[in-house]
Protein backbone atom coordinates (compact mmCIF):
# COMPACT_ATOMS: atom_id res chain seq x y z
CA UNK A 1 0.00 0.00 0.00
CA UNK A 2 1.07 3.92 -0.99
CA UNK A 3 2.01 6.33 1.84
CA UNK A 4 -1.08 8.20 0.27
CA UNK A 5 -3.40 5.30 0.89
CA UNK A 6 -2.32 4.34 4.08
CA UNK A 7 -2.98 8.14 5.07
CA UNK A 8 -5.76 8.48 3.94
CA UNK A 9 -7.20 4.81 5.43
CA UNK A 10 -5.93 6.43 8.52
CA UNK A 11 -8.28 9.77 8.13
CA UNK A 12 -11.30 7.43 7.44
CA UNK A 13 -13.19 6.21 10.25
CA UNK A 14 -14.21 2.95 9.26
CA UNK A 15 -16.70 0.59 11.32
CA UNK A 16 -16.64 -3.10 10.90
CA UNK A 17 -20.04 -3.24 9.86
CA UNK A 18 -22.55 -6.06 7.59
CA UNK A 19 -24.30 -5.04 4.61
CA UNK A 20 -27.61 -5.29 6.37
CA UNK A 21 -26.27 -3.21 9.35
CA UNK A 22 -25.31 -0.76 6.69
CA UNK A 23 -29.07 -0.64 5.57
CA UNK A 24 -30.26 -0.08 8.93
CA UNK A 25 -27.70 2.62 10.10
CA UNK A 26 -28.83 4.67 6.76
CA UNK A 27 -32.32 4.08 8.21
CA UNK A 28 -31.71 5.06 11.59
CA UNK A 29 -29.93 8.21 10.14
CA UNK A 30 -32.81 9.14 7.70
CA UNK A 31 -34.97 8.80 10.31
CA UNK A 32 -38.36 7.74 8.72
CA UNK A 33 -41.78 8.60 10.05
CA UNK A 34 -42.79 4.73 9.45
CA UNK A 35 -41.10 1.32 8.81
CA UNK A 36 -44.05 -1.12 8.08
CA UNK A 37 -42.36 -4.84 8.04
CA UNK A 38 -42.45 -7.94 8.52
CA UNK A 39 -40.34 -9.31 11.65
CA UNK A 40 -39.47 -12.63 10.92
CA UNK A 41 -38.16 -14.97 8.37
CA UNK A 42 -37.70 -14.20 4.74
CA UNK A 43 -37.05 -11.08 6.39
CA UNK A 44 -33.61 -9.85 7.05
CA UNK A 45 -31.06 -8.23 9.89
CA UNK A 46 -32.29 -5.14 8.45
CA UNK A 47 -35.39 -4.86 10.18
CA UNK A 48 -33.82 -6.69 13.26
CA UNK A 49 -31.14 -3.99 13.89
CA UNK A 50 -33.53 -1.06 12.90
CA UNK A 51 -35.73 -2.49 15.72
CA UNK A 52 -33.11 -2.46 17.86
CA UNK A 53 -32.30 1.59 16.91
CA UNK A 54 -36.53 2.06 17.77
CA UNK A 55 -36.56 0.30 20.45
CA UNK A 56 -33.39 1.87 22.37
CA UNK A 57 -34.37 5.15 21.43
CA UNK A 58 -32.02 5.77 18.69
CA UNK A 59 -34.66 6.42 16.60
CA UNK A 60 -38.32 7.86 16.98
CA UNK A 61 -39.98 6.35 13.70
CA UNK A 62 -42.96 4.38 14.21
CA UNK A 63 -42.11 0.95 14.22
CA UNK A 64 -45.43 -1.61 12.51
CA UNK A 65 -44.57 -5.27 12.25
CA UNK A 66 -47.26 -6.61 10.61
CA UNK A 67 -48.26 -10.15 9.77
CA UNK A 68 -46.73 -10.70 6.58
CA UNK A 69 -45.26 -8.94 3.33
CA UNK A 70 -48.24 -8.42 2.30
CA UNK A 71 -49.34 -6.30 5.00
CA UNK A 72 -45.91 -4.42 5.18
CA UNK A 73 -46.35 -2.93 1.97
CA UNK A 74 -49.96 -2.20 2.10
CA UNK A 75 -49.09 -0.02 5.46
CA UNK A 76 -46.21 1.46 3.49
CA UNK A 77 -48.77 2.38 1.08
CA UNK A 78 -51.01 3.71 3.60
CA UNK A 79 -48.48 5.11 5.81
CA UNK A 80 -46.58 7.48 2.42
CA UNK A 81 -49.86 8.22 1.52
CA UNK A 82 -50.98 10.19 4.27
CA UNK A 83 -47.47 11.89 4.11
CA UNK A 84 -45.04 9.84 6.21
CA UNK A 85 -41.20 9.39 4.86
CA UNK A 86 -42.12 5.59 4.91
CA UNK A 87 -39.12 2.63 4.52
CA UNK A 88 -39.42 -1.32 4.59
CA UNK A 89 -37.14 -3.77 3.88
CA UNK A 90 -37.62 -7.68 2.20
CA UNK A 91 -35.70 -9.98 0.81
CA UNK A 92 -36.68 -13.20 -1.84
CA UNK A 93 -39.84 -14.72 -1.37
CA UNK A 94 -41.04 -12.43 1.17
CA UNK A 95 -40.88 -9.94 -1.81
CA UNK A 96 -42.87 -12.49 -4.00
CA UNK A 97 -45.45 -12.63 -1.46
CA UNK A 98 -45.41 -8.87 -1.56
CA UNK A 99 -46.24 -8.57 -5.35
CA UNK A 100 -50.32 -7.23 -5.44
CA UNK A 101 -48.96 -4.30 -3.57
CA UNK A 102 -45.34 -3.70 -4.62
CA UNK A 103 -47.48 -2.77 -7.91
CA UNK A 104 -50.36 -0.52 -6.21
CA UNK A 105 -47.42 1.54 -4.76
CA UNK A 106 -45.66 1.91 -7.82
CA UNK A 107 -49.25 2.74 -9.41
CA UNK A 108 -50.21 5.40 -6.65
CA UNK A 109 -47.10 6.96 -7.26
CA UNK A 110 -45.95 7.07 -3.46
CA UNK A 111 -41.87 7.39 -2.63
CA UNK A 112 -41.26 4.15 -0.41
CA UNK A 113 -37.51 3.02 -0.06
CA UNK A 114 -37.28 -0.56 0.56
CA UNK A 115 -33.88 -2.69 0.90
CA UNK A 116 -33.97 -5.59 -0.81
CA UNK A 117 -31.41 -8.72 -0.03
CA UNK A 118 -31.38 -10.38 -3.24
CA UNK A 119 -32.02 -14.12 -2.85
CA UNK A 120 -33.61 -16.84 -4.71
CA UNK A 121 -37.15 -17.78 -4.67
CA UNK A 122 -37.98 -21.44 -3.82
CA UNK A 123 -38.76 -24.06 -5.01
CA UNK A 124 -36.25 -26.09 -4.44
CA UNK A 125 -35.83 -24.42 -1.18
CA UNK A 126 -32.99 -21.92 -1.11
CA UNK A 127 -32.39 -19.11 1.37
CA UNK A 128 -28.80 -18.10 -0.81
CA UNK A 129 -28.11 -14.78 -3.72
CA UNK A 130 -29.22 -14.81 -7.10
CA UNK A 131 -31.56 -11.74 -8.13
CA UNK A 132 -34.79 -13.88 -8.86
CA UNK A 133 -36.72 -11.47 -6.40
CA UNK A 134 -36.14 -8.35 -7.76
CA UNK A 135 -36.00 -9.30 -11.46
CA UNK A 136 -39.05 -10.61 -10.95
CA UNK A 137 -40.40 -7.67 -9.57
CA UNK A 138 -38.75 -5.66 -12.75
CA UNK A 139 -41.74 -4.43 -14.26
CA UNK A 140 -43.20 -3.27 -11.03
CA UNK A 141 -42.77 0.49 -12.02
CA UNK A 142 -40.41 0.70 -8.66
CA UNK A 143 -36.94 2.21 -9.63
CA UNK A 144 -34.23 -0.45 -8.71
CA UNK A 145 -30.71 0.16 -7.98
CA UNK A 146 -28.38 -2.62 -7.11
CA UNK A 147 -25.23 -2.17 -4.99
CA UNK A 148 -22.01 -3.84 -5.21
CA UNK A 149 -20.61 -3.50 -1.20
CA UNK A 150 -22.30 -2.17 2.21
CA UNK A 151 -20.56 0.88 1.36
CA UNK A 152 -22.80 1.65 -1.56
CA UNK A 153 -25.65 -0.08 0.23
CA UNK A 154 -25.23 2.81 2.67
CA UNK A 155 -25.24 5.57 0.08
CA UNK A 156 -27.80 4.40 -2.17
CA UNK A 157 -30.32 3.88 0.49
CA UNK A 158 -29.53 7.76 1.41
CA UNK A 159 -29.35 8.75 -2.27
CA UNK A 160 -33.01 6.93 -2.95
CA UNK A 161 -35.06 8.89 -0.49
CA UNK A 162 -34.06 11.98 -2.80
CA UNK A 163 -35.13 10.48 -6.04
CA UNK A 164 -38.04 8.67 -4.98
CA UNK A 165 -39.35 11.88 -3.57
CA UNK A 166 -38.55 14.30 -6.76
CA UNK A 167 -41.41 16.21 -7.72
CA UNK A 168 -40.45 14.72 -11.01
CA UNK A 169 -40.17 11.35 -10.53
CA UNK A 170 -42.74 9.87 -7.47
CA UNK A 171 -41.63 6.29 -7.93
CA UNK A 172 -40.71 3.95 -5.20
CA UNK A 173 -37.25 2.76 -5.31
CA UNK A 174 -35.55 -0.54 -4.63
CA UNK A 175 -32.45 -0.49 -2.77
CA UNK A 176 -31.04 -3.98 -3.60
CA UNK A 177 -27.51 -6.10 -2.11
CA UNK A 178 -26.19 -9.07 -2.26
CA UNK A 179 -27.86 -12.09 0.05
CA UNK A 180 -25.23 -13.07 2.08
CA UNK A 181 -22.42 -12.42 0.24
CA UNK A 182 -23.00 -7.92 0.87
CA UNK A 183 -25.56 -9.02 3.62
CA UNK A 184 -24.18 -10.79 5.84
CA UNK A 185 -20.10 -10.15 5.34
CA UNK A 186 -18.63 -7.63 7.70
CA UNK A 187 -16.58 -4.63 5.59
CA UNK A 188 -15.30 -1.39 7.06
CA UNK A 189 -18.23 1.22 6.15
CA UNK A 190 -17.84 4.95 6.43
CA UNK A 191 -20.67 6.43 7.93
CA UNK A 192 -21.96 10.24 7.07
CA UNK A 193 -22.87 12.72 10.35
CA UNK A 194 -26.86 12.65 10.65
CA UNK A 195 -26.98 16.25 9.94
CA UNK A 196 -25.35 16.38 6.55
CA UNK A 197 -28.18 13.37 5.83
CA UNK A 198 -31.14 15.47 7.22
CA UNK A 199 -29.89 18.58 5.04
CA UNK A 200 -29.76 16.09 1.98
CA UNK A 201 -32.91 14.64 2.16
CA UNK A 202 -34.87 17.63 3.65
CA UNK A 203 -38.25 17.14 4.52
CA UNK A 204 -40.88 14.97 2.44
CA UNK A 205 -43.74 16.79 1.99
CA UNK A 206 -46.67 15.86 -0.05
CA UNK A 207 -49.76 17.27 -1.65
CA UNK A 208 -52.28 15.26 -1.01
CA UNK A 209 -52.56 13.99 2.37
CA UNK A 210 -54.95 10.98 3.29
CA UNK A 211 -55.31 12.68 6.68
CA UNK A 212 -55.59 16.10 5.85
CA UNK A 213 -60.06 15.90 6.86
CA UNK A 214 -60.07 19.48 5.41
CA UNK A 215 -59.26 18.73 1.89
CA UNK A 216 -60.48 14.99 1.86
CA UNK A 217 -58.57 12.91 -1.35
CA UNK A 218 -59.19 9.63 -2.61
CA UNK A 219 -56.31 7.22 -3.35
CA UNK A 220 -56.15 4.22 -5.58
CA UNK A 221 -59.99 4.84 -6.83
CA UNK A 222 -61.50 2.35 -9.64
CA UNK A 223 -59.75 3.57 -12.60
CA UNK A 224 -61.69 1.95 -15.78
CA UNK A 225 -60.83 1.95 -19.65
CA UNK A 226 -61.26 5.68 -19.91
CA UNK A 227 -58.75 6.47 -17.77
CA UNK A 228 -56.35 3.69 -16.62
CA UNK A 229 -54.33 3.84 -19.71
CA UNK A 230 -52.97 7.90 -19.22
CA UNK A 231 -52.10 6.78 -15.82
CA UNK A 232 -49.74 3.99 -17.03
CA UNK A 233 -49.02 6.57 -19.57
CA UNK A 234 -48.04 8.78 -16.41
CA UNK A 235 -45.96 6.14 -14.83
CA UNK A 236 -43.68 5.69 -17.85
CA UNK A 237 -43.31 9.55 -18.51
CA UNK A 238 -41.88 9.55 -15.11
CA UNK A 239 -39.42 6.16 -14.92
CA UNK A 240 -37.85 7.71 -18.58
CA UNK A 241 -37.82 11.08 -16.98
CA UNK A 242 -36.29 9.53 -14.34
CA UNK A 243 -33.47 9.21 -16.33
CA UNK A 244 -32.34 12.61 -16.81
CA UNK A 245 -33.75 13.74 -13.41
CA UNK A 246 -31.49 10.87 -11.30
CA UNK A 247 -28.02 12.09 -12.46
CA UNK A 248 -28.83 15.90 -11.64
CA UNK A 249 -29.64 14.57 -7.73
CA UNK A 250 -26.48 11.92 -7.95
CA UNK A 251 -24.71 15.05 -8.43
CA UNK A 252 -25.75 16.65 -5.58
CA UNK A 253 -25.43 13.88 -3.28
CA UNK A 254 -21.94 13.43 -4.70
CA UNK A 255 -21.17 16.91 -3.99
CA UNK A 256 -22.49 16.74 -0.77
CA UNK A 257 -20.62 13.40 0.31
CA UNK A 258 -17.90 13.61 -1.82
CA UNK A 259 -18.41 10.08 -3.91
CA UNK A 260 -18.93 9.63 -7.34
CA UNK A 261 -22.08 7.60 -8.07
CA UNK A 262 -23.86 7.63 -11.66
CA UNK A 263 -26.70 5.38 -13.18
CA UNK A 264 -23.93 3.07 -14.21
CA UNK A 265 -19.76 2.34 -13.42
CA UNK A 266 -17.41 1.52 -15.64
CA UNK A 267 -14.02 0.06 -14.45
CA UNK A 268 -11.04 -0.33 -16.70
CA UNK A 269 -13.60 0.16 -20.19
CA UNK A 270 -12.40 3.12 -22.54
CA UNK A 271 -9.24 0.85 -23.75
CA UNK A 272 -11.05 -2.61 -23.44
CA UNK A 273 -11.38 -5.17 -26.41
CA UNK A 274 -13.27 -6.86 -24.42
CA UNK A 275 -15.42 -6.66 -21.47
CA UNK A 276 -18.26 -7.68 -19.12
CA UNK A 277 -21.27 -6.59 -17.61
CA UNK A 278 -22.62 -7.73 -14.11
CA UNK A 279 -24.63 -6.43 -11.45
CA UNK A 280 -23.73 -6.26 -7.45
CA UNK A 281 -21.22 -7.81 -5.61
CA UNK A 282 -19.99 -9.61 -9.05
CA UNK A 283 -18.42 -6.42 -10.47
CA UNK A 284 -15.65 -6.05 -7.40
CA UNK A 285 -14.80 -9.86 -7.83
CA UNK A 286 -14.33 -8.93 -11.53
CA UNK A 287 -12.75 -5.60 -11.16
CA UNK A 288 -9.71 -8.19 -9.33
CA UNK A 289 -9.78 -10.83 -12.70
CA UNK A 290 -9.51 -7.25 -14.71
CA UNK A 291 -6.17 -6.28 -12.88
CA UNK A 292 -5.08 -9.96 -13.18
CA UNK A 293 -5.64 -10.36 -17.15
CA UNK A 294 -4.25 -6.48 -17.35
CA UNK A 295 -1.16 -8.00 -15.70
CA UNK A 296 -1.05 -10.31 -18.65
CA UNK A 297 -1.94 -8.24 -21.72
CA UNK A 298 -5.34 -8.71 -22.18
CA UNK A 299 -7.54 -6.26 -21.88
CA UNK A 300 -10.45 -6.91 -20.43
CA UNK A 301 -13.12 -4.22 -18.91
CA UNK A 302 -16.08 -4.05 -17.05
CA UNK A 303 -19.86 -1.91 -17.25
CA UNK A 304 -21.83 -2.31 -13.89
CA UNK A 305 -24.83 -1.11 -14.34
CA UNK A 306 -26.32 0.76 -10.33
CA UNK A 307 -29.48 1.25 -11.98
CA UNK A 308 -31.74 -1.55 -13.81
CA UNK A 309 -34.80 0.71 -13.44
CA UNK A 310 -35.11 3.05 -15.10
CA UNK A 311 -32.22 1.00 -17.92
CA UNK A 312 -29.89 3.47 -18.76
CA UNK A 313 -29.78 1.93 -22.04
CA UNK A 314 -27.78 5.47 -24.40
CA UNK A 315 -25.20 5.05 -21.44
CA UNK A 316 -24.94 1.63 -21.28
CA UNK A 317 -24.57 1.78 -25.38
CA UNK A 318 -21.96 4.60 -24.95
CA UNK A 319 -20.08 1.95 -23.10
CA UNK A 320 -19.32 -0.77 -24.66
CA UNK A 321 -20.43 -0.50 -28.31
CA UNK A 322 -16.58 -0.46 -28.86
CA UNK A 323 -15.47 -3.58 -27.32
CA UNK A 324 -15.24 -6.11 -29.87
CA UNK A 325 -16.98 -8.80 -27.48
CA UNK A 326 -19.41 -8.28 -24.94
CA UNK A 327 -20.10 -10.74 -21.91
CA UNK A 328 -23.47 -10.14 -20.36
CA UNK A 329 -23.82 -11.55 -16.35
CA UNK A 330 -27.06 -12.52 -15.15
CA UNK A 331 -27.80 -13.64 -11.79
CA UNK A 332 -31.27 -14.69 -12.82
CA UNK A 333 -33.32 -16.79 -15.18
CA UNK A 334 -35.54 -15.20 -17.00
CA UNK A 335 -37.17 -18.62 -18.78
CA UNK A 336 -37.65 -16.74 -21.88
CA UNK A 337 -35.20 -18.91 -23.36
CA UNK A 338 -33.37 -15.47 -24.76
CA UNK A 339 -31.18 -15.29 -21.53
CA UNK A 340 -31.65 -13.36 -18.25
CA UNK A 341 -33.07 -10.09 -18.43
CA UNK A 342 -29.84 -7.90 -18.20
CA UNK A 343 -28.77 -9.43 -21.53
CA UNK A 344 -32.37 -9.49 -23.31
CA UNK A 345 -32.77 -5.61 -22.30
CA UNK A 346 -28.76 -5.32 -23.56
CA UNK A 347 -29.35 -6.95 -26.51
CA UNK A 348 -32.65 -5.18 -27.18
CA UNK A 349 -30.72 -2.12 -26.90
CA UNK A 350 -28.21 -2.67 -29.29
CA UNK A 351 -30.82 -3.16 -32.13
CA UNK A 352 -30.83 0.37 -33.29
CA UNK A 353 -27.05 0.89 -32.48
CA UNK A 354 -24.90 1.05 -35.59
CA UNK A 355 -21.81 -0.86 -33.92
CA UNK A 356 -22.78 -4.10 -32.68
CA UNK A 357 -20.31 -6.48 -31.51
CA UNK A 358 -21.08 -9.50 -30.38
CA UNK A 359 -22.84 -10.72 -27.18
CA UNK A 360 -23.70 -13.29 -25.75
CA UNK A 361 -24.97 -14.28 -21.91
CA UNK A 362 -24.15 -16.08 -19.02
CA UNK A 363 -26.74 -17.20 -16.48
CA UNK A 364 -24.30 -17.50 -12.90
CA UNK A 365 -24.66 -17.90 -9.10
CA UNK A 366 -28.17 -19.52 -8.88
CA UNK A 367 -29.34 -19.96 -5.28
CA UNK A 368 -25.65 -18.85 -4.20
CA UNK A 369 -23.87 -20.90 -6.09
CA UNK A 370 -20.02 -19.41 -5.60
CA UNK A 371 -18.66 -17.29 -8.71
CA UNK A 372 -14.91 -17.51 -8.19
CA UNK A 373 -12.47 -15.26 -10.00
CA UNK A 374 -11.54 -18.61 -11.55
CA UNK A 375 -15.17 -18.41 -13.16
CA UNK A 376 -14.84 -14.84 -14.48
CA UNK A 377 -11.47 -15.81 -15.71
CA UNK A 378 -13.16 -18.56 -17.46
CA UNK A 379 -15.79 -16.03 -19.03
CA UNK A 380 -12.57 -13.22 -20.57
CA UNK A 381 -11.22 -16.89 -21.82
CA UNK A 382 -14.07 -17.64 -23.47
CA UNK A 383 -14.72 -13.75 -24.79
CA UNK A 384 -11.19 -13.75 -26.07
CA UNK A 385 -11.66 -16.72 -27.96
CA UNK A 386 -15.04 -15.77 -29.81
CA UNK A 387 -13.05 -12.09 -30.31
CA UNK A 388 -10.21 -14.39 -32.36
CA UNK A 389 -12.70 -16.66 -34.30
CA UNK A 390 -15.55 -13.75 -34.75
CA UNK A 391 -18.48 -15.92 -34.12
CA UNK A 392 -20.51 -16.85 -31.41
CA UNK A 393 -20.73 -20.53 -30.38
CA UNK A 394 -22.96 -20.34 -27.23
CA UNK A 395 -25.69 -17.44 -27.47
CA UNK A 396 -26.33 -18.43 -23.48
CA UNK A 397 -24.61 -20.29 -21.31
CA UNK A 398 -24.79 -21.61 -17.41
CA UNK A 399 -21.89 -21.15 -15.92
CA UNK A 400 -20.67 -24.01 -14.46
CA UNK A 401 -24.09 -26.11 -13.93
CA UNK A 402 -22.37 -29.47 -14.06
CA UNK A 403 -23.33 -32.05 -16.94
CA UNK B 1 -66.93 16.10 -23.35
CA UNK B 2 -63.16 16.15 -24.61
CA UNK B 3 -61.61 13.60 -21.82
CA UNK B 4 -58.68 15.26 -20.27
CA UNK B 5 -55.06 13.74 -21.54
CA UNK B 6 -52.44 12.38 -19.35
CA UNK B 7 -50.85 15.79 -18.30
CA UNK B 8 -54.25 17.31 -17.14
CA UNK B 9 -55.00 14.50 -14.71
CA UNK B 10 -53.32 14.27 -10.78
CA UNK B 11 -51.18 11.22 -11.09
CA UNK B 12 -51.73 7.72 -9.65
CA UNK B 13 -55.47 8.39 -10.01
CA UNK B 14 -55.72 10.13 -7.16
CA UNK B 15 -59.12 12.52 -6.54
CA UNK B 16 -58.15 15.90 -5.46
CA UNK B 17 -61.12 16.54 -3.90
CA UNK B 18 -64.65 14.64 -2.13
CA UNK B 19 -68.00 13.92 -3.35
CA UNK B 20 -66.89 12.92 -6.81
CA UNK B 21 -68.80 9.60 -6.95
CA UNK B 22 -72.14 11.83 -7.55
CA UNK B 23 -70.20 13.26 -11.15
CA UNK B 24 -69.86 9.08 -11.81
CA UNK B 25 -73.73 7.78 -13.05
CA UNK B 26 -73.81 4.47 -11.85
CA UNK B 27 -77.65 4.08 -12.90
CA UNK B 28 -76.24 2.93 -16.23
CA UNK B 29 -75.62 -0.26 -15.14
CA UNK B 30 -78.69 -1.32 -13.73
CA UNK B 31 -80.89 -3.93 -15.16
CA UNK B 32 -83.84 -3.95 -12.70
CA UNK B 33 -85.11 -0.50 -11.19
CA UNK B 34 -87.21 -0.02 -7.90
CA UNK B 35 -90.73 1.40 -8.46
CA UNK B 36 -92.67 2.79 -4.95
CA UNK B 37 -96.17 2.58 -4.62
CA UNK B 38 -96.74 5.35 -2.75
CA UNK B 39 -100.17 4.92 -1.60
CA UNK B 40 -98.98 1.62 0.22
CA UNK B 41 -95.89 3.38 1.99
CA UNK B 42 -95.46 3.90 5.37
CA UNK B 43 -92.42 6.22 5.41
CA UNK B 44 -90.57 4.19 7.78
CA UNK B 45 -87.45 5.16 5.69
CA UNK B 46 -85.80 1.47 6.13
CA UNK B 47 -85.02 1.76 2.32
CA UNK B 48 -83.23 4.78 2.78
CA UNK B 49 -80.88 3.19 5.63
CA UNK B 50 -80.60 0.26 4.02
CA UNK B 51 -79.73 1.79 0.04
CA UNK B 52 -76.11 1.05 -0.24
CA UNK B 53 -76.14 3.91 -2.92
CA UNK B 54 -77.78 7.16 -1.12
CA UNK B 55 -80.28 6.59 -4.13
CA UNK B 56 -83.72 6.84 -2.17
CA UNK B 57 -84.78 10.08 -2.09
CA UNK B 58 -86.30 11.50 0.66
CA UNK B 59 -87.81 15.09 1.76
CA UNK B 60 -89.13 15.99 5.17
CA UNK B 61 -89.48 12.60 6.46
CA UNK B 62 -91.07 10.95 3.78
CA UNK B 63 -89.81 8.70 0.70
CA UNK B 64 -90.41 10.54 -2.05
CA UNK B 65 -88.88 7.78 -4.80
CA UNK B 66 -85.23 7.04 -6.20
CA UNK B 67 -82.33 8.91 -7.53
CA UNK B 68 -81.88 6.78 -10.91
CA UNK B 69 -78.68 8.28 -11.69
CA UNK B 70 -76.99 5.83 -9.34
CA UNK B 71 -79.83 3.65 -8.33
CA UNK B 72 -78.01 0.34 -9.59
CA UNK B 73 -80.67 -1.90 -9.34
CA UNK B 74 -79.86 -4.27 -6.44
CA UNK B 75 -83.22 -4.70 -4.74
CA UNK B 76 -82.40 -4.38 -1.27
CA UNK B 77 -84.59 -1.22 -0.67
CA UNK B 78 -87.43 -4.15 -2.00
CA UNK B 79 -86.54 -6.47 -0.03
CA UNK B 80 -86.20 -4.59 3.12
CA UNK B 81 -89.86 -2.64 2.81
CA UNK B 82 -91.48 -3.90 5.91
CA UNK B 83 -95.19 -3.56 3.23
CA UNK B 84 -94.05 -4.51 0.30
CA UNK B 85 -94.68 -1.40 -1.60
CA UNK B 86 -91.22 -1.59 -3.72
CA UNK B 87 -91.53 -3.51 -6.79
CA UNK B 88 -88.33 -3.99 -9.33
CA UNK B 89 -89.59 -3.87 -12.55
CA UNK B 90 -87.32 -4.31 -16.01
CA UNK B 91 -85.68 -0.89 -17.53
Amino acid sequence: MRVKEKEKMATKKLIGMTGDQAAAHAMRQIAPDVVAAYPITPQTEIVMSFSQFVADGKVATELIPVESEHSAMSACIGSAAAGARTMTATSANGLALMWEVVYIAASTRLPIVMSVVNRALSAPINIHCDHSDTMGARDSGWIQIYSENAQEVYENIISAVKIAEHKDIRLPVMVCQDGFITSHAVEGIELSDDKTIKDFIGEYKIDHSLLDIDNPVTYGPLDLQDFYFEHKYQQSFAMKNALSVIPKVLQEFNKTFGKNHDLIEEYKLKDADIGIVALSSTAGTARAVIDDLRKKGIKAGLLKPVFFRPFPAERILKAISHLKVVGVMDRAESFSTMGGPLFSEIRSAMYDSKQKPPIVNYIYGLGGRDIFPEDIEKVYEELESIKRAGKIKTLISYLGVRE
Amino acid sequence: MKKKGWKEIAIGGLIDKGGTAKEYNTGSWRTFKPVVDKTKCINCLQCWIYCPDSSIKVKDGKMEGFDYDHCKGCGICAAICPVKCIKMEKG
